[in-house]
């Protein structure tokens, strides 16, 4: 494989396109209303129309509007909750503009879509994730094959830590940092590991990523690899993600064929290898040790850190894990520069952050904004707001590790160290939206369950703080606590974060926290005078 | 091999470069309180009971993982310490079934040694009254999983030491137990020895030998030591 070989495919690819798409969206969310038949329904229309000639009907990855699919773009107009029965007049109205088709139409021009800024989702819901070629056809894998001929693995840290990119999976670590941490280290051999164990309830980005453009994720673990002098991947993903699973499968068996991935690769001395690693339903295996010891076949529980796994990771060898969205951002920095990343986003919190915008909001899906972008933005403009006329309350970010946002707050820009300093996190990206019916207490609670159930069982303050605070906070639902128990619950809540273990643990509080910090007077109401 | 000082409760301390914070705080004679931690296995940082305040770092540190380093000033009695310590026993003590008059290790017993030590006289939590079993099928040994604390202490000494690898701990959260074998019973593991390690290593009377009664079980957890050590040591008797 070479360089115009690429260009040779991405070339024939275009070559045999026909003139019309209709592109529909086959990502989880869409397959789940039925997008499949929706398709089947377009092609046979398309056939029935006799227009088989100039039009096709191309699968695609996620349109992002995920709470009106399925999604059908036919020509850059969209469609909303396509039905098979739509097809008919869908289809029609590509030769006829009198014809309205019966789907409802959307538009690009709405705030859900105009205030993005797709870098990660640059490819999503444009191209067919289960076809190489395709994402060839858009400059894949050119940025692997550039940094393989034309840079040093120096050259290419230097331009990730000029860009400033940090860590999507939550905490924000420099990613730089931790490149040039594990390509120092002397120890051979080394591992790249792709966290893709997105277990917080709500979050939906990693899933999308990979469901709607895995090549582009295989290119940047690649390029990671080359960085840091590994020659192995894994990417650990949670088995609740049957269909990214299957495309990561078909995009690395893909890739091997079309020798991107294998030994010398693009004519290089460069070896890299990917496998897959399915979790087993255990939330805790996102942590990075836990994640670990998950993938040498061990029980999933996490151990202390130092050793970090940059300098002990897989089988005691340096390691560097980064999550999904952290490597597809790896790509548009070497093919525009780190310089060109750093001018979007914020003084510390550099590029773009896609969230997964749901709970009780009009406008449920997946969306790419530039750090810094505020919170009325993402809730009120985006997302318009509730559906029902109810008003918003708050918005909980980092699913069960973060906390709330009042509406209030909501000016409020959003990236690493505002989120933190309201007393939440950035998180993996999940924004769960909150209305007015919604009891604060009852939402607390609803993590400690979520918390309670998933902590591995190593230490004692996430192992039973956890089952107490639940305790505590259904005693205070059930209107049978008192202001002694509240005191209670700060102290516990304060022993958990301050000795727990791992970060499961020491954020399981955050959503008692940080709505004892904005909604005291909801637990006040509840306790027995 | 290079040697660090550091200052731990404001005592100076010298010692190899390399060691944890509960080493040396140890050959200073102070005393941390532990529960997981068992000198001859690795330390796991479980328990958080050995949990320290390091000037210039906002985060505890459990001293049975942490390194020393020079110049490191150490922390390990302060009113937050002591609080949390406390505050764990408590949670330890509502979380199984420790109803100590009834106990083979009642008055020999490292749980209760702890409470004490903390000063723990009741616990501020609900009891959970949690529904465990009892394993009565090695013909020598018993376990109690009611007194079990999960400090893996059993797990690590089979598997570390004895190399039968019979221990180990099944489940999640509330729900965490120590198995044996494929979650089978004790007896009809065909890996155990019968060595009877995790009955030494075990801190409470979850694992004891059979026929002993209420207190009379005593524990000899240096035993543990003394197989991980005797040979470097040369004690060729004991």
């Amino acid at each position: 494989m070479e360089f115009s070989e690429l260009q040779r495919i991405a070339a024939e690819y275009q070559a045999q396109r026909k003139p019309i798409r209709i592109r529909y969206c086959h990502a989880a969310g869409c397959q789940s209303c039925g997008s499949l038949a929706v398709a089947e329904a377009l092609q046979r229309e398309v056939s029935a129309q006799g227009l088989t000639e100039e039009v096709e009907v191309c699968p695609v990855g996620c349109m992002r509007l995920c709470g009106r699919g399925c999604l059908v773009d036919i020509q850059g107009k969209l469609y909303e909750r396509v039905r098979p029965e739509d097809a008919p007049s869908l289809v029609a109205s590509i030769k006829d503009d009198s014809i309205t088709p019966t789907a409802p139409a959307g538009s690009y021009d709405h705030p859900f879509f105009a205030y993005q800024l797709p870098i990660v989702l640059e490819n999503c819901g444009k191209i067919n994730p289960e076809e190489i070629d395709e994402y060839i056809a858009v400059g894949g894998y050119q940025q692997l094959e550039k940094v393989l001929h034309s840079m040093t693995p120096q050259e290419v840290i230097r331009e990730i830590t000029i860009s400033g990119l940090r860590g999507r999976g939550g905490a924000g670590y420099p990613t730089g940092l931790k490149w040039s941490t594990v390509a120092k280290m002397p120890k051979t051999p080394k591992y790249v590991v792709c966290n893709a164990d997105e277990g917080d309830p709500g979050a939906f980005m990693d899933r999308s990523v990979l469901e709607s453009d895995p090549h582009r994720v295989l290119e940047g673990m690649a390029i990671a690899a080359y960085a840091v002098g590994a020659n192995q991947g894994y990417i650990y993903v949670r088995a609740e993600y049957p269909l990214a699973i299957s495309r990561l499968q078909k995009a690395i068996q893909q890739a091997k064929r079309r020798e991107i991935l294998g030994s010398q690769i693009f004519g290089s001395t460069f070896d890299f290898k990917i496998d897959i690693r399915v979790g087993a339903g255990a939330f805790v295996c996102g942590e990075e040790t836990a994640l670990m010891a998950s993938i040498e076949g061990k029980r999933g529980n996490p151990r202390p850190r130092p050793p970090y796994p940059a300098e002990s990771g897989l089988w005691g060898c340096p390691t560097l894990i980064n999550n999904v969205e952290t490597f597809a951002n790896v790509v548009p920095i070497i093919r525009e520069g780190g310089e060109w990343f750093s001018g979007i986003g914020t003084a510390t919190s550099k590029g773009t952050k896609v969230f997964a915008l749901t709970g009780k909001v009009k406008n449920t899906g997946l969306i790419e904004v530039p750090m810094g972008t505020t919170l009325h933005r993402i809730v009120m403009e985006m997302g318009e707001g509730c559906a029902d006329g109810k008003k918003v309350k708050a918005v909980q970010t980092g699913g069960p590790s973060g906390g709330c946002v009042p509406v209030e707050y909501f000016d409020t820009p959003v990236d690493y160290e505002s989120l933190k300093s309201l007393g939440t996190i950035m998180g993996s990206g999940g924004m769960i939206v909150v209305d007015e019916d919604t009891n604060m207490v009852g939402l607390a609670r609803y993590y400690m369950e979520f918390c309670r159930g998933e902590t591995c069982g190593k230490c004692i303050p996430c192992r039973t703080g956890t089952v107490q605070l639940y305790q505590m906070l259904t005693k205070i639902l059930s209107g049978e606590a008192t202001e002694k128990d509240l005191e209670s619950l700060r102290q516990l809540s304060a022993l958990v974060k301050e000795t727990s273990l791992c970060g499961l643990g020491q954020t399981a509080p955050n959503p008692v926290l940080s709505t004892l910090r904005f909604f005291e007077q909801e637990y006040k109401q509840l306790l027995k005078s | 091999m290079s040697v660090v000082t550091l200052k731990i409760d404001n005592v100076d301390v010298a010692i190899e470069a390399g060691s944890t914070i509960l080493q040396a705080a140890r050959e200073a004679g102070i005393k941390i309180p532990t529960l997981c931690y068992l000198e001859g296995v690795s330390p796991v940082g479980a328990c958080r009971l050995c949990l320290v305040e390091i000037k210039g770092s906002d985060r505890l540190h459990a001293s049975c993982v942490t390194p020393v380093s020079e110049g490191m000033e150490v922390f390990t009695q302060t009113e937050k310490l002591k609080e949390y310590r406390k505050m764990l026993v408590e949670l330890l003590f509502a979380e199984g079934n420790h109803i100590c008059a009834f106990c083979v290790s009642n008055g020999n017993c490292e749980l209760q040694d702890v409470a004490i030590e903390v000063g723990m006289d009741h616990t501020r939590f609900n009891y959970r009254f949690p529904e465990r079993d009892v394993d009565l099928s090695h013909p020598l040994f018993g376990i109690d999983h009611n007194r079990c604390i999960l400090c893996t202490r059993c797990v690590r000494v089979c598997a570390e030491i004895e190399g039968a690898h019979v221990w180990n701990v099944a489940f999640r959260g509330a729900a965490a137990k120590i198995i044996s074998g494929l979650n089978q019973p004790w007896g009809e593991v065909s890996s155990c020895t019968s060595c009877g390690k995790c009955v030494e290593a075990c801190p409470t009377g979850s694992i004891f030998r059979k026929g002993v009664t209420t207190a009379e079980m005593k524990k000899h957890p240096d035993y543990i030591e003394f197989l991980h050590t005797a040979r470097e040591e040369h004690q060729w008797t004991r």
